[in-house]
């Protein structure tokens, strides 16, 4: 779950005003935070789940156990570099090894519209399966729900994934302090492309792949080279700035990315050019951002240039100064995402705040 | 040609002409790039960038988006629009809340797929909410055209095309905004060309650069114009030459005149602008949504405090504004400046609102 949290707005604002859900409740920007912090909390919130991370982590008989839930309403369902099957897969995967753990089990439950085919069924079932293979991962439970056609289109997926976290390892957002590096394992936007180019109503063609990947074997490259990776991000809905702009107000850091640094693919670039789409706040599935101590920057990028995820892993930023938080909601006092474009001017990142495309996961 | 950016910054810093001079940049688009790029922090303080009424959605008035919600209410219809339209609060609710509440309304990336649907759809009446300046109006243009030699019977279109060139004179006009050099935009300029502003350099004395979007253009065009205003040689530059031409694309023209009239029309802020709208020939006027489904007279009101008037116009700036990031910000907008990705308040809130707080 890529929840967004804002100390400042959460601490003034604790209203939900509006009246009806629209799809920019769920886009990962401004109002799905809205919902989230000012309504969802309200009824449920706890010291585990107001952190809102990607995965909770709790105890359970001495060990830490990350656990983790996502549903997939991706349109379309087969697109160029994966299909909803891998995506539900991987996301979880993703959101579970944020922790450092080690992902253990799986539930799988779909829902699905009366009419849908077997044969695209069975698609998504294999697809599913060699994903879980390939990762020696396993579903231990889950549940099927047929609903009448028109109620759902074709098929939705909820995933949920339990990981067991080695004691020794921690990380969190709380553990970022200035002078971190952070890192990001390849090209930005390529998710968010590859489902606009395979929807009819854009009509053009490009030969970008989703970057649809489990990052576990990513992570535990990068752990076995270091100790001070303090935080990870899977950056998903919402792109690298919606991310950066939640990981700056979770560490109560201030953060400088170059915008130089970024890798992103030509044609990437051109498409979002084209339609007037800012790529830092597309969708990505195989990208993780990582924050980690100065010293150990070289030694944890060669690791991730040697996975075959991180080939393009690049040094993105850093994390600079640490603000004081304070219940004024002073603008002084917030952090800020500043990007130096490749003009040497700043400009600040900001959360999206509305959906630049729906259902892209 | 100087091109690269420290060259161009260069040269505009060492251009002294002892005065601060008004440059409109005309179109949203310029807009978004020179507060994405950060250009304010190139130019000299001299220099001062002010937006125009070049934002399609922004220059729409509030009784436009009050008459397509109250169709859609009154009649069974399929409304297709460009995604910025949905946003733009009328004076009760936006196109946006109602497609949430479940009204048949969609967003469309070309009028084209307006028409597919209608083909495809013959029980249905589709309405094309039709908005742009000249670099859309050819497209609008193609698709009335199509429908009418297809005879397809189920298909409108609720025009609010304005013409660049017209507001421009108002503005030339006006005593209060003291314009001293047009950035004019370059996809209007790459169907029109550069003959239609020459009245500004002629009658009005003031310098015109048709400029491209990228950063080096954009500098490079401010270069241009401080030029000319330094050798007092007021007149029509394209710097955009790899798209824009001095005749434009004189077919692209034809084809709006040939399906379109020119009339008056309302630009919020500006008022009411003669011959600055478009309206269907009457051979075609059997495809405009106005008179196919009309409704009551209603009561349209500006949203109050909202200052997009006076932004459209260049008199204030977005921070200005009172409601500018309190109440008016991009997740819950007051006025249309604030909605679309070309409009001047969003911009400054998305790129600029933090920076005087960020040492760097």
């Amino acid at each position: 779950m890529t929840i967004y949290k804002n100390s400042q707005n959460k601490k003034i604002n604790k209203r939900f005003d509006d009246k009806i859900i629209q799809l920019s409740h769920g886009d990962g920007g401004i109002k799905t935070g809205e919902l989230i912090t000012n309504l969802l909390l309200g009824y449920f919130g706890n010291e585990v789940l107001n952190k809102l991370e990607d995965s909770a982590v709790i105890s359970c008989s001495g060990h830490k156990i990350a656990y983790t839930t996502d549903s997939f309403v991706v349109d379309p369902i087969f697109f160029p570099g994966g299909d909803i099957g891998k995506l539900s897969i991987c996301g979880t995967i993703n959101d579970l090894v944020t922790t450092g753990c080690v992902p253990t089990a799986l539930s799988l439950s779909f829902i699905i519209e009366e009419g849908f085919t077997v044969p695209d069924f069975k698609k998504i079932l294999s697809s599913i399966k060699n994903t879980i293979n390939d990762n020696e991962l396993r579903i231990v439970t889950g549940d099927t729900k047929v609903v009448g056609k028109g109620s759902a289109d074709k098929i939705f997926i909820n995933t949920s994934g339990i990981g067991i976290i080695n004691k020794n390892i921690e990380l969190s957002p709380r553990r970022i302090k200035a002078g971190d590096k952070i890192l990001i394992n390849g090209g930005i936007a390529e998710h968010g492309i590859a489902i606009l180019g395979s929807r009819k109503e854009f009509n053009f063609k490009s030969s970008i792949k989703s970057d649809c990947a489990p990052l576990s074997s990513l992570v535990t490259d990068m752990l076995s080279v270091s100790k001070k990776i303090h935080a990870l991000r899977d950056v998903t809905r919402g792109g690298l700035a919606s991310i950066l702009f939640e990981m700056s107000g979770a560490s109560g850091h201030s953060i400088n990315i170059y915008e130089n640094e970024i890798p992103i693919k030509k044609e990437v670039l051109g498409i979002c050019q084209f339609l007037g789409l800012d790529p830092l706040y597309i969708a990505n599935e195989g990208k993780m951002v990582v924050f980690v101590d100065n010293k150990d920057t070289d030694r944890v990028l060669l690791a991730m240039k040697k996975n075959e995820y991180g080939k393009d892993s690049r040094i993105i930023g850093e994390v600079t100064e640490k603000y004081e938080k304070s219940d004024t909601g002073k603008k002084s006092d917030k952090g800020n995402v500043i990007l130096i474009t490749r003009l040497g001017t700043i400009r600040t990142l900001d959360l999206q705040y509305c959906e630049q495309l729906p259902r892209i996961c | 040609m100087k091109s690269s950016i420290e060259e161009l910054t260069l040269s505009l810093t060492g251009n002294k002409l002892g005065r601060r001079i008004n440059i409109m940049e005309v179109c949203g688009t310029h807009t978004m790039a020179i507060s994405r790029y950060g250009l304010r922090q190139l130019i000299p303080e001299t220099i001062n960038l002010i937006s125009g009424p070049g934002c399609p959605v922004c220059v729409t008035p509030a009784v436009d988006i009050d008459l397509i919600l109250e169709i859609t209410k009154q009649y069974e219809v399929s409304l297709f629009t460009f995604g910025d339209m949905l946003r733009v609060p009328g004076t009760e609710s936006s196109l946006y809340l109602k497609k949430a509440e479940g009204r048949d309304i969609n967003i469309c990336y070309s009028p084209l797929d307006a028409l597919d649907y209608a083909r495809e759809n013959p029980d249905r009446k589709v309405i094309f909410l039709a908005i742009g300046f000249e670099t859309t109006i050819p497209l609008t243009a193609v698709i009335v055209k199509r429908a009418y030699l297809e005879k397809i019977n189920n298909f409108y279109i609720f025009n609010t095309h304005k013409l660049i060139p017209e507001a421009l004179e108002l503005l030339a006009n006006d005593k209060e905004i003291k314009i001293n050099a047009f950035l004019c935009p370059g996809h209007v300029s790459a169907i029109i060309g550069s003959e239609p502003y020459r009245f500004l350099a002629d009658r009005y004395k003031i310098p015109c650069v048709i400029s491209g979007f990228e950063p080096e253009d954009i500098l490079q065009s401010l270069v241009m114009i401080l030029e000319q205003i330094k050798k007092e040689t007021p007149e029509i530059e394209i710097q955009y030459k790899r798209v824009v031409r001095e005749e434009g694309n004189p077919s692209a023209v034809k084809l709006i005149y040939e399906i379109f009239d020119k009339s008056d029309s309302t630009w919020r802020g500006l008022g009411s602008i003669p011959g600055s709208g478009l309206k269907l020939k009457e051979k075609f006027s059997g495809f405009d949504a106005r008179i196919r489904f009309p409704v009551k007279k209603i009561k349209s009101a500006e949203p109050a405090g909202c200052e997009c008037g006076n932004v459209l116009k260049g008199i204030k700036k977005p921070f200005e504004c009172r409601l500018f990031s309190k109440t008016c910000r991009p997740e819950s907008p007051v006025g249309p400046c604030m909605v679309s990705s070309e409009g001047s308040c969003a911009a400054y809130y998305k790129y600029e609102r933090e920076l005087k707080n960020i040492k760097i």
